[in-house]
């Protein structure tokens, strides 16, 4: 016991010494969640669109205006003709234009069906999407209020609840998924690099000829990278609840123990590579091709996890961040407790002892 | 009197390669063994088998009259080590080097406290105390790292190239620092390539690939090969055609 607070003692003394990396270490969290937060986010404010309108009329107008003041659309250029719309989206000016047919009104009340045509620049068909839902949206519920009081033969119309998250933040599916990915890639990576790093330096071989029991020397390493872990967690949630309204709903001590527990099984992962491997280098690399692409891409965090081939979603299931991201949505957003989660929380602890298990093996073989 | 180091027909094989071969000497209580070889002639492979970091592949070791096999543990409490690379933390100073070497063998707070200072006076390093290894001349990490090595009063102490790149004056005064404690009672077990240092052995062997090729005094080695200096007897011993005779 006091050869592992000796041990931790040196660890903190290399952590702390080396201020370049714990800046690196501390200062990254915060960079990601502002960047995923306000940079790349899948909501649309002021769009610039332009307008055809063919019609002229008081509808027409009252509909751009809607449009305008809803925050979504800047509304640019008014075009003259069907011919200025694709030399407008060539010259890159527009991502939309919606075009008004001509004798909007008439039309309207003579019964004809009119259309509003709406065209997008689909080079990304994301943002296209999200566009014309938005300006479909906009001219229905125009189209409804102007109905009010008229008798409709009869009209199914959708009442959309938008649960836990109703104004679609697209922080909140960051939050987690920069919590996951930093805790992944530190724990491991740190880890792997510090065992790694005595192994290069020759003061291992000094470490396993002392009477210290390699199973001290792991756990002393572990702890400090635990704490430190645990500390990025902390300032990634800070951020994600002070600066984007993210909410806690459920237990803050079960989100705590739940971490806990992803950064013990990314650590286990991180000593199951630094047994594996000589040198940092490769240990980082291996931290980061094997870990931090699939983290990303096969976790849910930003693709969803259902519409990928059946391959994949299998291939989904040995990633522990998948995992880690179902419990910490279920408790943050959901407030959950416990007994909803229980089975993804099971399956983190097998994985855990799982490579604490293989490290273990692989220590005892590297020095035989 | 039990031999500090027994090794009988030690033996290691990676794979085909046949890094150590039938090694078998005797160490002495409270001798300066010098293992000698040119570089990749197993030194360092028959040390680690001796020292627990490997596991032989054939044959019969004891260290401190422990079997390396069934009681490496107890081996390890009795034995330092000075690695061929250089053991100390760069980014830690020299008290906390000192502290945590010490206490990973278990020593009493006051027992390091006390060999600290008399540690640091010894090599006189006073005034660095508190600074940083990385900061130290080679010469003086050596040094350092050597008293660190024997800070728990090991019965062997195992050293490996350990004046590899050093200047002749520190060398000089590692080497009396090894007297010092092979007087004391230590057992030193020494790899070198140096063979003037070869000459301040009380007995040496010089490994040919993988197997020891002469073992005796250095007095005794000249003699028998006719040799003024121990260069000439390595010389001799690793001439092409020469090692298997």
């Amino acid at each position: 016991m006091k050869q592992l607070l000796i041990f931790i003692r040196k660890e903190a003394y290399h952590i702390f010494r080396d201020k370049r990396t714990l800046l690196i270490l501390l200062g990254m969290p915060m960079v990601q969640v502002l960047l995923f937060g306000f940079a790349i986010t899948n909501e649309i404010n002021n769009a610039r669109i332009a307008i055809l309108d063919l019609s002229k009329g008081e509808m027409s107008r009252d509909i751009i205006q809607r449009m305008a003041a809803s925050g979504y659309f800047e509304i640019g250029e008014n075009l003259h003709s069907l011919s200025d719309i694709e030399r407008h989206f060539r010259q890159g000016k527009t991502k939309l234009v919606a075009v008004f047919p001509p004798q909007l009104e008439e039309k309207l009340l003579r019964n004809t069906p009119v259309q509003i045509q709406l065209v997008a620049d689909a080079t990304d068909p994301n943002t296209a999407t999200t566009l014309i839902n938005y300006a479909s949206a906009i001219i229905g519920r125009y189209m409804q209020e102007q109905n009010q009081g008229k008798a409709l033969p009869l009209a199914i119309t959708t009442e959309v609840k938008m649960l836990y998250n109703p104004r679609l933040k697209s922080v909140y599916m960051f939050v987690p998924g920069v919590i996951t990915i930093i805790l992944m890639l530190m724990s491991a990576m740190m880890t792997s690099i510090a065992i790694t790093r005595e192994k290069e330096l020759g003061t291992m071989e000094v470490l396993l000829v002392s009477p210290l029991r390699p199973s001290t020397i792991v756990i002393g390493k572990v702890i400090p990278y635990i704490l430190l872990a645990l500390t990025m967690a902390a300032i990634v949630l800070m951020l994600g609840a002070f600066v984007f309204g993210m909410p806690i709903r459920g237990s803050l001590l079960l989100l705590i123990a739940e971490c806990v527990l992803f950064v013990i099984t990314s650590l286990s992962l991180g000593i199951l590579i630094s047994t594996r491997t000589e040198t940092q280098q490769v240990a980082m690399l291996i931290s980061l091709m094997a870990l931090m692409l699939p983290t990303i891409l096969l976790s849910g965090f930003i693709f969803p996890i259902e519409s990928m081939p059946k391959v994949l979603q299998l291939l989904s299931n040995i990633i522990p961040a998948k995992w880690f991201i179902i419990i910490i949505k279920n408790v943050m957003l959901r407030g959950t407790g416990f007994d909803f989660i229980w089975k993804e929380t099971l399956i983190l602890l097998g994985m855990a002892l799982f490579f604490i298990a293989a490290s273990i093996r692989n220590f005892k073989i590297r020095l035989a | 009197m039990l031999p500090a180091i027994t090794a009988d027909k030690l033996t290691k094989r990676f794979g085909d390669f046949t890094a150590v071969n039938q090694i078998t000497f005797e160490v002495r209580k409270g001798e300066i063994f010098g293992f000698l070889g040119a570089n990749g002639a197993g030194k360092t492979t028959a040390i680690r088998m001796l020292n627990g970091l490997s596991r032989p592949t054939a044959g019969q070791a004891s260290v401190a009259g422990f079997d390396v096999y069934r009681h490496a543990e107890k081996i390890k409490r009795r034995i330092g080590y000075m690695s061929q690379k250089f053991s100390l933390y760069e980014d830690l100073t020299v008290r906390e080097n000192i502290q945590f070497y010490g206490g990973i063998y278990g020593l009493p707070l006051d027992e390091i406290r006390r060999q600290m200072k008399q540690l640091v006076a010894g090599l006189g390093m006073e005034p660095y105390a508190r600074s940083l290894v990385k900061s130290l001349p080679l010469g003086w990490r050596q040094k350092l790292a050597f008293s660190i090595a024997i800070m728990h009063r090991p019965e062997i102490v195992f050293l490996d190239e350990p004046t590899g790149g050093v200047d002749p004056i520190t060398r000089r005064q590692f080497w009396e620092m090894i007297y010092k404690a092979a007087d004391e009672g230590m057992t030193v077990f020494v790899t070198t390539h140096y063979m003037d240092e070869a000459e301040y052995c009380g007995r040496v062997s010089i490994m040919v690939d993988g197997r020891i090729a002469a073992l005796d005094t250095p007095h005794a080695l000249k003699a028998q090969f006719h040799a003024a200096s121990m260069n000439e007897v390595f010389l001799n011993l690793t001439r092409p055609g020469r090692h298997q005779s």
